[in-house]
């Protein structure tokens, strides 16, 4: 008989049944306040400000808005060229890995890239490709006859083109892991074996074969950078035209403004970006339907041979491209933060020095705290919800086979809510609840926002290896006559202390990097390493703003480390612990 | 806490939904003696040492009463049943060290320190695998690990021993050894002893009685 699962005890705690509608709360609350404090104002609500009279007139504003046309042209070709060329690349580089040995190992090598904050790639992807970057020194004057910076534009670019560069550096990796990991959930090996026992090739069989089984669970991973790319707002400032900016950063730039006439056409901004988030996702869905059926005419037509390989040598090729691009970046911020004299057009700093380091230290001591202590809080708080979770579905009826019982869709589309809601919609909205409860500029307020965004990743990234646990470890221990308590801290969570502490890293990255929920929650008066990093960005002095880029981009990657030494440590020498 | 009382069924009833997997099941097992219940995959065999263990997923409806001597087992707790189970695999705990598995199984109660360790070396012993306690369990070969299972089994003095198919996964010659070990303890504490198998061979070593379950 096969190995049965069962549950602990038939009846779990009573407090952890309430676990699940506890976690749901702690972020779709916040979110559906915030919408609604968005769409009140975007018709003219607004009491705050003195607004009672429902309208369109926020709306005529923001269609008058000079650029508006341009801007909307922007953000929309940003949004689908960065996710469109994400999924392409992502899916051509597993194709053309996934078959490959060293796969696996690859997966460990880009997860510090997905640690690494999307701002500070922001920032040094700016030093690398400026007029006067280090692209531009590698090769000047000797090779270009540049003996001073040429006078185009990259970033800035009106075309937004840089946007969708940095966009590629974190998306593609992401999209990458996803479809790895979602492979282990269908027969890949098996089924690719067969296939090529049919006489297709490696990519031709994972691409006929695994890939569409795979899709459906990739799908809501896309729609998320979807979402995100099309919302984006840091990188957008970084590295976006500054007029007509995004919709993103126009919205972010009028809630901003000392002029309160200017929430309202925010507002119908950041409502017109939820619309066209919601659009793009239902073409998208429509369009999937369209490729997939034509899809399925190309792999019954059985034919062997095929550009496919091709395809995915060169998106395979592009996707490498990226990561090397992604370690010259954070290499460029190394140099320019130790750099005292770089003058254009030298390849290298002429004169070193630690004096720049040395002179931010004090200035960043209270943004790094903060840092520190919102990310700890947050993934402490997320991580609680998300046991209680996991460990309520262990003691419900028919938890014995949790592996054969994955989240139904509506938990996972409720999971990817915040996701998949643009920041800018709900995040003004949920900063005028807060200024009313006398609770914007806390540290209480900037953690419950990091809360929203930081709970899904650790969810997402726990659930797995968490309902794998064979539970028979568990009964084991309990026929041994150890109590609940004790077989959860003592067997069930020692077992699972390495996934539990990357989901927490995933987690802790998470909240390092947010930008827009840190400044609006915090009123603009919580510091952390992010919002400091991105308001200096616009600075001059590239010594200076390399430290604070690699402060923050330093944070997220040594929890990750720590996470993956520290089960190593706990656990010296014990091989069954994989 | 240990053997030398009787285990008794009675009208043990158990259900899923509307379909009756086990259904009045009446049995008394001596102390030392060992019952064989029989069936195909899926016949409810695991199910009932589930509801015995008080591990019973709720889907599964039950009713019955299980004692060991005069102490009602489904009035208890699952960890205060003292109904040690083995499965198909050994699942020592992967974190642990042999020693650090053994001793989880020690009641706290067993004091001081030099005691546990005097108990644990000994247990050991007798599984043939003496001085072991500081090894990873993943070191020892599958024979060694089923021994260590049953001895952190007994460690933590059970009232029954429950085997849910423990002998499965061994080859041939393994097999009949680590039987003759397991039966050989439970007689040695006068433990009542529940086994499920699907094996025909199993039954025979076991020696007792055999109930047939029905394909349900």
């Amino acid at each position: 008989m096969a190995a049965p699962h069962q549950p602990v005890t038939g009846r779990g705690p009573g407090l952890l049944r309430y676990a699940p509608a506890l976690t749901v709360s702690a972020f779709a609350l916040p979110i559906v306040a915030g919408l609604l404090g968005t769409v009140l104002p975007a018709f003219g609500v607004m009491p705050a400000i003195g607004a009672t009279a429902w309208g369109l007139q926020a709306w005529r504003m923001l269609f008058d808005s000079p650029g508006f046309a341009t801007s909307l042209k922007l953000t929309l070709f940003t949004g689908l060229a960065s996710t469109v060329l994400s999924v392409l690349l992502a899916i051509g580089l597993a194709a053309f890995v996934q078959h490959r040995a060293w796969a696996r190992r690859l997966g460990a090598f880009i997860a510090p890239v997905l640690a690494t904050p999307h701002s500070a790639l922001a920032i040094g992807f700016a030093f690398v490709i400026a007029p006067s970057g280090w692209l531009v020194r590698l090769v000047s004057p000797g090779l270009s006859g540049w003996s001073v910076p040429p006078d185009v534009s990259t970033v800035g670019h009106t075309s937004g083109l840089a946007i969708v560069a940095c966009m590629l550096l974190k998306e593609v990796p992401y999209l990458m892991l996803m479809t790895l990991g979602a492979l282990n959930q269908v027969a890949a090996p098996a089924q690719l074996a067969a296939a090529r026992a049919l006489g297709y090739g490696p990519v031709q069989a994972w691409l006929k074969i695994v890939l569409p089984q795979v899709y459906p669970q990739i799908r809501l991973p896309i729609y998320a950078v979807l979402a995100f790319s099309l919302s984006v707002v840091d990188v957008a400032m970084i590295l976006g035209p500054g007029n007509p900016p995004t919709l993103a950063v126009m919205a972010v730039r009028w809630f901003s403004a000392p002029d309160v006439r200017l929430y309202t056409p925010a507002a119908a901004a950041a409502l017109l970006l939820l619309a066209l988030v919601g659009a793009a996702i239902v073409a998208w869905h429509l369009l999937d339907r369209v490729l997939a059926r034509a899809g399925r005419r190309w792999i019954e037509r059985g034919r062997r041979a095929g550009v496919a390989n091709a395809a995915a040598a060169v998106s395979a090729g592009a996707s490498f491209a990226l990561f090397a691009t992604t370690l010259v970046v954070m290499l460029a911020l190394l140099l320019w933060s130790f750099a005292r004299q770089w003058r254009y057009p030298d390849a290298l700093p002429a004169v070193w020095t630690l004096a720049n380091w040395q002179r931010q230290i004090e200035s960043a001591a209270q943004p790094a705290l903060n840092t520190l202590l919102v990310g700890a809080v947050a993934t402490g708080i997320a991580l609680l919800l998300t046991i209680a979770c996991l460990e309520n579905e262990v003691t419900r009826p028919g938890g014995s086979a949790p592996q054969r019982r994955p989240l139904g869709q509506g938990s996972l589309w409720l999971l990817y809510m915040p996701l998949l809601v643009p920041q800018v919609a709900f995040l003004f909205g949920a900063q005028v609840l807060l200024i009313h409860a006398s609770l914007d500029a806390t540290l209480f307020a900037v953690v419950w926002t990091h809360l929203i965004f930081v709970l899904p990743y650790l969810f997402l990234s726990l659930a797995e290896p968490w309902r794998a646990f064979d539970s028979r470890f568990a009964r084991s221990a309990t026929s041994l006559g150890a109590s609940r308590w004790r077989v959860f801290w003592r067997i069930k969570l020692p077992i699972l202390l390495k996934p539990t502490l990357i989901a927490c890293a995933v987690a802790f990255a998470v909240s390092v990097g947010q930008y827009l929920p840190t400044l609006f929650a915090g009123s603009g008066r919580v510091a952390t390493l992010t919002t400091e990093a991105v308001t200096l960005a616009s600075g001059e002095d590239r010594r200076v703003i390399a430290v604070w880029a690699l402060l923050q981009a330093a944070f997220p990657f040594l929890v990750y480390a720590l996470a993956a030494f520290l089960p190593r440590l706990v656990f010296a020498g014990r091989r069954g612990l994989t | 806490m240990t053997g030398g009382a009787a285990l008794r069924l009675r009208a043990v009833r158990i259900a899923l939904a509307e379909r009756e997997l086990i259904v009045g099941l009446d049995a008394s097992i001596a102390p030392g003696e060992c019952l064989t219940v029989m069936g195909p995959s899926g016949c409810g065999k695991s199910t009932l040492l589930a509801y015995l263990a008080g591990t019973l997923d709720p889907v599964f409806t039950a009713s019955g009463s299980v004692c060991v001597g005069d102490t009602e087992l489904t009035a208890l707790a699952p960890e205060q049943r003292g109904a040690g189970i083995l499965f198909q695999d050994d699942l020592l705990f992967p974190h642990l060290s042999v020693g650090g598995n053994l001793a989880f199984a020690l009641a706290a109660s067993v004091r001081p320190r030099a005691e546990r360790e005097a108990q644990i070396a000994s247990a050991l012993a007798e599984a043939g695998l003496p001085g072991l306690a500081q090894r990873d369990p993943a070191t020892l070969s599958g024979g060694q690990r089923a021994r260590v299972a049953l001895m952190r089994t007994l460690l933590a003095r059970p009232r029954v021993l429950l085997l849910d198919e423990p002998f499965n996964k061994l080859d041939t010659r393994l097999r009949n050894d680590f039987r003759a070990f397991v039966f050989e303890h439970a007689r040695e504490r006068a433990l009542p002893v529940l086994l499920v198998t699907h094996d025909e061979a199993d039954a025979r070593a076991a020696g007792g009685p055999v109930i047939r379950l029905e394909d349900a």
